[in-house]
């Protein structure tokens, strides 16, 4: 017979509330603004799906889901790779191990403002040692204020620095657990270079490699105070990436109907391609 | 297929070896003949691992030779030197399949499909995992996964040596006994020289026609296991091989007969000469037999063990501990008793090395 009592909520409730209070209360109230319409004095008037179908309509929207899409593949595909590479290249034991991890997780422990800030002055034409070096010593002409290619040069660039030694420390966690007969085994087996990584490397660093697209997925599609100091959306529009999109619409303009519905729509598509992508990763995990 | 020379080897991990105390390997000469089964045996950092590495080709000697017949392979890669190994722990490809497991070696080597195909199908025969040979590597239990990685090593046919290190310390006890036996099988049927590293004697007993047992970087004895049982070479033998190990009594060499206090012990036969003066006497438990009056030592037991087949008695010879193997009856703790030796099976060793020699008409 088992012995029944209440004592587990004690051990949930606390949690209840934490989620409660920073997650489902705000949340609940961004689904109360969605689908209602408000000119102040806490006077609401039932809108329906109204805003959902304007924003989803808008043209604008669609731009601004084009260029986070855009920013984030591209920002994976360089990321991703180049953290496996330098993984890849950095000792596996030595003096120099702590030296490599703790030089590689430094751009991660500035703040992100900082990070923007650091770019901006580093970028700027006649004073910035890259705008400087670009367009005095090199004689390009680039100035991502005013041209909107230079400028998505620039933020993918700040990205990568950034954010690349996630994906490196991730791998290299993955690295340095492969035994040591895996090589042995493949070097006997006369395996070449491609198939120790393609057979052994790649296979024993998955678990890993998914959390850090995951990770860096959810963190670029959602990035704002980077790209927000740097450029600040611009030139023109052609930096304004989805976040920066929303607090135009909910703070610039006061919108809080469509900016409502166009956060919960940005919080479905997150979540959606989030789960998407981690079912297609551990599908065959479990087949045989 | 080739006879492997070992030729006035030594290793040291450390870049400048001051002394023998820096050398993993002291200094090996060694010859494993073409389609033996070898072990080698010895205790956790004997350097048994680092010989095998050395002749896989994973670790290039700090001096000395690697001859496979007459070629020098000293210097050459693992890859090169055509030789299959099996890890402690079952190295499997994760990703792939049971067969494309068993096909990776040969199709590294650009092998066409049909002679994959004919290979890998009769190694999965041999080792009863056809019904799985479709099924994704990484699923498998421990023992399969460990089958494929000999599977692995035996799939060329042409390989010079099949060596094995510990391959069975991950692998349930049951399944240990299956394997074992499944491997003195392959070994009959793909007739290549084998060499399984092993700290484990009944392992290394039951699967090789010669053990090479090692200690502190040095070869200690070659032999079959019949020999390493009834005449070990050295103490350490007589200690490592045996459940007890064999009795090392100390004594003393005086007018030709050894001396355990003041009892004279007779000794198989002749002593080397110059060997007065301390020395120690070597006899197995399983020739040490037990009366309550008679001739003998006197004895008296401190505790017996009944382990199923037979009975261990540990008996006290003064300040020393002797071990009894009986069958049948046996005496009770606390009871004074006779020991006697079989005088055929009692040896002397000097310096810890065999220093007696059979004489005629020992019983």
């Amino acid at each position: 017979m088992k012995t029944q009592n209440q004592r587990a909520w004690w051990f949930v409730t606390p949690v209840l509330l934490l989620v409660a209070f920073n997650a489902l209360i705000p949340m609940m109230t961004v689904v109360n603004y969605s689908v209602q319409e408000t000119f102040g004095d806490n006077l609401f008037f039932w809108q329906g799906l109204d805003w959902f179908e304007q924003v989803l309509t808008s043209e604008r929207f669609h731009n601004a889901l084009g260029r986070q899409f855009l920013f984030t593949f591209l920002i994976l595909i360089i990321e991703v790779p180049l953290g496996i590479a330098i993984a890849l290249s950095m000792p596996k034991k030595g003096p120099w191990v702590p030296f490599c991890l703790v030089t590689m997780a430094l751009p991660m422990l500035i703040p992100w403002n900082v990070v923007g800030a650091m770019w901006n002055i580093f970028t700027l034409p006649d004073i910035g040692l890259l705008g400087y070096f670009m367009n005095h010593t090199l004689g390009l002409s680039y100035d991502m204020t005013q041209d909107p290619f230079a400028a998505w040069v620039t933020i993918i660039v700040m990205d990568v620095w950034h954010w690349t030694s996630l994906v490196v420390l991730l791998a290299y966690a993955g690295l340095v657990s492969i035994p040591n007969a895996y090589y042995q085994a493949a070097e006997i087996d006369g395996a070449s270079n491609w198939a120790v990584f393609r057979f052994i490397q790649l296979p024993k660093m998955k678990t890993v490699l998914t959390i850090a697209i995951l990770l860096r997925f959810m963190d670029s599609f959602n990035i704002y105070t980077e790209p927000f100091v740097l450029t600040g959306g611009g030139p023109g529009n052609s930096t304004t990436l989805l976040s920066i999109d929303l607090v135009k619409i909910a703070l610039g303009q006061f919108d809080l109907g469509p900016a409502a519905a166009m956060s919960l729509i940005y919080f479905a598509i997150t979540l959606f391609v989030s789960w998407l992508f981690y079912t297609l990763m551990t599908l065959n995990d479990n087949k045989n | 297929m080739a006879q492997i020379t070992l030729s006035n080897l030594r290793h040291s991990y450390s870049p400048n070896p001051s002394g023998d105390a820096d050398y993993a390997l002291k200094k090996i000469d060694l010859t494993w003949n073409d389609g033996g089964a070898y072990a080698l045996l010895g205790p956790s950092g004997c350097g048994k691992s680092t010989l095998l590495n050395i002749i896989s080709g994973l670790l290039v000697p700090s001096e000395g030779k690697i001859l496979f017949d007459d070629q020098d392979v000293t210097s050459l890669p693992p890859a090169q030197r055509n030789i299959a190994q099996v890890f402690q722990f079952p190295v499997i490809y994760d990703t792939m399949t049971v067969y494309d497991n068993l096909a990776f070696p040969l199709r590294n080597r650009g092998r066409d499909e049909a002679t994959v195909k004919e290979r890998v199908t009769a190694i999965a025969e041999m080792l009863e995992v056809t019904d799985m040979l479709n099924t994704r590597a990484a699923n498998l239990s421990p023992d399969n996964k460990q089958k494929i990685s000999m599977g692995r090593g035996l799939v060329r046919q042409d390989v010079n040596v099949v060596m094995f290190d510990e391959p069975l310390t991950v692998i349930d006890p049951h399944l240990k006994w299956k394997l074992r036996s499944k491997l003195k099988e392959l070994h009959q049927r793909v007739k290549a020289t084998m060499i399984y590293v092993t700290h484990d004697q009944t392992e290394a007993l039951t699967f090789a026609d010669q053990v090479v047992v090692m200690q502190e970087g040095e070869i200690v004895q070659i032999g079959t296991p019949v020999e390493l049982f009834e005449r070990p070479a050295h103490t350490f033998v007589g200690h490592f091989i045996g459940s007890p190990g064999m009795n090392v009594l100390p004594c003393d060499v005086r007018d030709g007969g050894a001396f355990f206090g003041d009892e004279l012990i007779r000794l198989e036969g002749p002593v080397q000469s110059n060997s007065d003066g301390a020395a120690e006497i070597g006899i197995r438990p399983e020739f040490v037999s037990v009366s309550g009056n008679g001739s003998g030592l006197d004895a008296k037991v401190r505790k017996v063990a009944d382990v199923g087949r037979h009975k261990v008695v540990e008996a006290m010879a003064g300040d020393r501990r002797i071990h009894a193997i009986l069958e049948g009856d046996a005496p009770n703790a606390g009871d004074s008793i006779k020991l006697a030796f079989k005088q055929s099976q009692t040896r002397l060793y000097k310096d810890g090395w065999l220093a007696s020699t059979p004489g005629e008409g020992v019983q």
